[in-house]
């Protein structure tokens, strides 16, 4: 095994997912297929190959970067419009206990 | 609990126990836009009007990285004296909360901008070097409150308009051994991202963000304590107030038996006392990787090194520069590098006059307590430095006496107008013609017979009675010095 239920409740946990005894299961071999996957790619010889993380593929130094120039932002209406509540301007959220 | 603790650590016990504190300060980068997108990087604009599908962490939406943030975090590696990496890379940090509305902060993790950078601070021992450990780039999030409407009780308000304001992230070494060298560390750190022209630090607009990390241990032991995160610093003196607090706590909990448990505090300024927040261990699995939506940054030689010719004189160098070259005092010094604007009017009053210790009195006197009578800074100043050179050039050329300078700065600051402008609307110069001024003298002899009197008679202090007699005579337009060597001649 590549993982373990206990590991998989965990993650689940820092991902705010619940999962039941079944998905729990399911979604811990569903993983370990996964990473069994991984470890069978792990064989080809990537020695002269740099590590990349993203399929992105880099042009002249930074080519990338943005200038400092402002756009338009949404209109407020347009930012508020998928808020399930709102009040004030402002997200209405479920309160957040800070201690 | 911390209700037991003393409020400051004896001096008995910081014999026994050192404290170790390593501060952790956020920086907001004066851009114009934000570091992923192009809203404005603006504060006290209505709720939610600065926002976009990036930084509402809409699906789908791509960040792209803004130049500008990378230069000033550039400049900000380079006023610490930190080695900006060649190549960095950005790294997902991954935490709830509301007001992170993409579920990661896109941060910098094994790959930061700059590293090894250092400080210097003055302690009562001397000048001591601070490590900065390692600089790097990140997004801001958003401001939620928890109090003040109606159903607080039931509901937090999030404002993202600060989500994805440009951060840097500077995280010093543990080298700091006390609240005050924290305090100077802060200051001196604060100072030389105003000279860079990296941010405001306004902490009234939370420009300038201060976690700090505390531990104590016996004096002589060779391992750090277990620390404590202390969050939310957001003013020096809660910094300082903050650490002192914390240091007795750990100490009390040390010597009572007890064990410091590693854990992130919030310190709260009102009762003066630090509260748990989490433990630590499972807040803290953020479980990092790079971020796949922008490549790494490329820092090559060329574009660093036309930032680094573009960098000002850091506050440090310049004061050691006012000390040896313009012969300043070591207050002095301190005083005219409090921020950029006033050290480079206080240049600019050297270059016109050519002598740096007059110019220096100038500044620091009348000037500043003109500027405070109004609340003016520096960099509203209504008379030029060119001017003020010009009006201690009149005194050193001998056509105005100090005196009558005086008198002048004031009407320049009121009437934006030039010293000469104003001596010759008003009449006012130094009285350089000897001729007037002994018949002036013989005139206030003359009314004085009792006192000429005393004078020869051996009472030699009646002489400041002449002199004061004279400077009014010639509305203090007489050089004093020429005043008392021709009243000693004729007396």
């Amino acid at each position: 095994m590549k993982i373990t239920e206990q590991e998989v409740r965990h993650v689940a946990a820092l991902a705010h997912l619940e999962l039941s005894g079944d998905e729990l299961k399911r979604m811990t071999h569903d993983l370990d297929e996964i990473l069994a996957h991984m470890d069978k790619l792990r064989e080809l010889d990537t020695e002269a190959v740099a590590p990349m993380a993203q399929v992105l593929f880099p042009g002249a130094e930074n080519s990338t970067l943005r200038e400092d120039e402002p756009r338009e932002p949404l209109s407020h209406e347009d930012a508020m419009a998928n808020a399930p509540a709102a009040g004030a301007g402002h997200f209405k959220v479920p309160r957040v206990i800070e201690r | 609990m911390s209700t037991a603790a003393p409020r400051l650590a004896t001096p008995e016990e910081l014999e026994l126990y050192e404290p170790v504190i390593g501060l952790e300060v956020h920086v907001q980068l004066g851009t114009r836009t934000k570091i992923f997108c192009g809203c404005p990087n603006e504060f006290g604009a209505a709720p939610n009007t600065n926002v976009c599908p990036v930084c509402l962490g809409m699906p789908g939406a791509l960040p792209v990285l803004n130049r500008a943030a990378v230069e000033l975090g550039i400049r900000a590696a380079l006023a610490l004296h930190c080695e900006v990496r060649r190549r960095s890379v950005f790294a997902r940090k991954n935490y709830f909360y509301p007001d992170l509305p993409k579920g990661y902060q896109i941060s910098q993790y094994d790959q930061p901008l700059a590293e090894h950078g250092w400080v210097e601070i003055q302690t009562p021992a001397g000048p001591k070097r601070i490590g900065v450990h390692r600089l790097h780039l990140e997004d801001d999030a958003g401001k939620s409150s928890h109090e003040g409407y109606r159903d607080s009780d039931r509901f937090s308000y999030v404002d993202l308009n600060r989500t994805g304001s440009p951060l840097a992230e500077i995280v010093s070494e543990p080298d700091l051994r006390s609240p005050d060298e924290a305090y100077e560390y802060l200051t001196e750190l604060k100072l030389a991202m105003q000279f860079a022209g990296v941010s405001n630090c306004d902490m009234e607009k939370g420009n300038l963000r201060c976690d700090a990390n505390v531990s104590v241990r016996r004096r002589g032991a060779a391992e750090f304590g277990t620390k404590v995160e202390i969050k939310n610093l957001n003013s020096f003196r809660f910094l300082r107030q903050a650490l002192y607090f914390e240091i007795a706590r750990q100490v009390a909990l040390v010597e009572s038996g007890g064990r410091v448990v590693q854990e992130t505090r919030l310190y709260d300024p009102n009762l003066d006392e630090t509260f748990s927040m989490r433990s630590k261990e499972e807040a803290h699995d953020y479980r990092y990787f790079p971020e796949p939506d922008l490549l790494p940054l490329e820092v090559g030689e060329a574009w660093l090194e036309s930032i680094r010719s573009s960098m000002p004189a850091m506050p440090a160098e310049l004061r050691r520069r006012f000390v040896s070259d313009y012969g300043l005092r070591e207050y002095d010094a301190q005083v005219l590098t409090a921020s950029r604007e006033l050290a480079d009017y206080f240049e600019g009053v050297v270059h016109a006059c050519g002598d740096a210790r007059a110019a220096a009195n100038w500044v620091t006197g009348d000037l500043a307590a003109l500027l405070n009578a109004q609340s003016l800074d520096i960099a509203l100043c209504p008379v030029p430095p060119e001017r003020l050179g010009e009006l201690i050039t009149l005194v050193q050329k001998g056509e105005l006496t100090g005196k009558l300078a005086k008198e002048i700065l004031p009407k320049m600051f009121e009437s934006r107008e030039g010293a000469r402008a104003i001596m010759e609307r008003e009449g006012l110069r130094a009285l350089s013609d000897t001729g007037e001024l002994e018949r002036i003298i013989d005139q206030v002899i003359a009314a004085n017979p009792k006192q000429l009197e005393q004078y020869r008679g051996g009472k030699t202090s009646v002489m400041q009675f002449f002199v004061g007699q004279v400077m009014k005579a010639t509305r203090g337009q007489a050089n004093p010095a020429a005043v008392s060597e021709l009243l000693r001649r004729k007396l």
